[in-house]
């Protein structure tokens, strides 16, 4: 049965699952942005402002603790059942997700700080030509499945969870390139191997997507769809009852 | 003016469209307004009681409509729903306590093993040894503890000598899990025991029979959680030797002691299905709505 939209005969129960739902949402924006700024300040060699962006992590980290709580209490208190129960279930899993995220967003400026702190001169354009389309596509997958949470979207998860295959791939490619610079000019491996971290911390970022469209199509179908082919996934989410 | 009809999408809005009329219907109208479908697999393969297109009606008032549902050997099946969906009335059909109802009616089949227990051959009274039941209030005898449990089991003739009862009873109030609180004092009134125990009392009394379906009615809603606890790892025990069904106000109740649960509406098997399935994704609208608390 779809999640329902009608109101609980106790409305305080309403209230405490829409400001659940609002502080994952809101979670979600924030790890956004970190990853949006952790790009920016690679691609702008901002070493302060990648600083900001490890700092502000922390932010995340009490965001998630603060969802788990008040999951933990709605379940104590509510003794929720069915789509309630899934919806508590899913959001907060799903912030798991998110506050990784956030981490690989951190990971990403911890290595722009390392990448554009030292002395040694910085790296040359060719190693980071991958960085760009692989931050855009992880950009757009996890937008893409915060957006679905928002909506209760089941289509738009299955398209998130379809690219993450795509992501993977470009992972794999670039990950040859610089192995190929590597070899070419062995003086590269201290900044490829910061690079690796970064396109490694992008491909993790999508599987993370991935996972938050899976429990979001738990969320709403009530199936569970993950650890199956992708288009078992999409089958599954969006059969008609 | 008598045809017009306005459909009243009721407040549950999930499809129970009555349909209202400005003028009395009769009988037979108000009766067949709504048959429906029931969500999910009714049949299991080791059927103790199959029952098929069950109607109850009291005087002109009809309180169960067309319900079919097999009951499986040792199962504990729990049925829920709001109050006044059938769900009690439904379990007093499976050993014919309606039958003390002067204005119930009964028609359909219900069937426990092959024998069709409305058949005019069935003796209600073997019936209810075969099928037993207990009760929301604890209703001890007004006799000590041994008599309680002794007492079925003398009328139906089930012992020969005072050494067999002694171990009968002994035996049931084992199995209820009561015989250690109360082995020093079988004496007593059953009336003297605390509430839960008087109600592993009944339950010792209804198992002292020998049945082979023992039906619950909201067994623990006058007992406290400790007793409630106590009654409720009682049913898992008891489920080895008896087929239990049992209804229930409280879900988290439905949700631990039963393997299927059967949600019931305005008289109507709305769905069944795996007690897992049905607390947590249930198929019906408004067994979601009832479980998460969406009613009122």
């Amino acid at each position: 049965m779809p999640i329902s939209h009608d109101a609980h005969t106790v409305k305080q129960f309403d209230v405490q699952l829409a400001n659940l739902r609002n502080l994952v949402l809101e979670m979600g924006g924030l790890v956004e942005d970190q990853i949006h700024n952790a790009i920016n300040a690679l691609n702008n060699e901002d070493v302060s402002a990648a600083r900001e962006v490890i700092a502000r992590d922390q932010i995340i980290n009490g965001m998630q603790v603060k969802t788990d709580e008040d999951s933990v209490s709605l379940v104590a208190l509510r003794q929720p059942l069915g789509s309630d129960l899934r919806l508590i279930m899913s959001l907060s899993k799903i912030v798991t997700d998110l506050e990784r995220i956030g981490d690989e967003a951190e990971k990403i400026a911890r290595m722009t700080v390392k990448t554009y702190d030292a002395v040694s001169s910085p790296p040359s354009a060719k190693l980071l030509r991958d960085v760009t389309p692989m931050a855009k596509q992880a950009i757009d997958m996890l937008h893409g499945c915060l957006d679905a949470l928002a909506r209760l979207d089941v289509e738009k998860a299955v398209e998130v969870a379809r690219g993450d295959d795509e992501l993977d791939q470009e992972f794999q490619s670039a990950l040859r390139r610089l192995i190929t610079y590597m070899m070419e000019d062995p003086r590269t491996i201290g900044h490829a191997i910061n690079v690796l971290f970064i396109i490694k911390a992008l491909e993790r970022i999508g599987d993370h997507a991935k996972n938050i469209a899976e429990y979001l199509i738990y969320l709403v179908k009530g199936k569970d769809v993950r650890h199956i082919r992708v288009e078992d996934l999409a089958q599954d989410a969006l059969e008609e009852e | 003016m008598s045809t017009t009809t306005i459909e009243v999408k009721a407040a549950l809005n999930g499809g129970l469209n009555a349909e209202v009329r400005e003028t009395p219907l009769s009988s037979a109208q108000i009766i067949n307004y709504d048959h429906r479908q029931t969500v999910g697999k009714i049949t299991v393969s080791n059927p103790k009681i199959t029952c098929r297109n069950v109607d109850v009606y009291y005087g002109e008032k009809q309180a169960i409509k067309q319900v079919s549902l097999d009951i499986g050997a040792n199962e504990v099946i729990a049925f829920i729903g709001p109050s006044g969906c059938g769900k009690s009335t439904f379990l007093r059909c499976l050993n014919r306590m309606n039958d003390t109802i002067a204005a119930c009616r009964v028609l359909g089949e219900i069937k426990l093993d092959q024998d069709d227990i409305y058949d005019k051959s069935i003796d209600v009274v073997q019936l209810r040894a075969r099928v037993g039941m207990v009760f929301q209030k604890p209703n001890p005898f007004p006799k000590s503890i041994y008599e309680n449990v002794a007492y079925g089991p003398r009328i139906h003739g089930m012992v020969n000598s005072k050494a067999e009862m002694d171990e009968l009873v002994q035996d049931s109030l084992e199995r209820a899990g009561l015989l250690k609180e109360v082995e020093s004092r079988m004496d007593e009134p059953g009336t003297s025991l605390s509430g839960g125990q008087q109600q592993r009392l009944c339950i010792a009394r209804a198992i002292a029979v020998n049945p082979e379906v023992i039906l619950m009615d909201e067994p623990c809603s006058a007992l406290d959680p400790i007793a409630t606890a106590k009654i409720e790892e009682l049913i898992d025990e008891l489920r080895e030797n008896y087929t239990i069904v049992i209804v229930t106000h409280s879900m988290q109740q439905a949700a631990r002691v039963s393997q299927r649960t059967a949600y019931f509406h305005l008289g109507n098997l709305i769905e069944i299905g795996e007690t897992d399935q049905i607390f947590t994704n249930p198929r019906h609208k408004l067994t979601e709505d009832y479980i998460t608390g969406r009613f009122g």
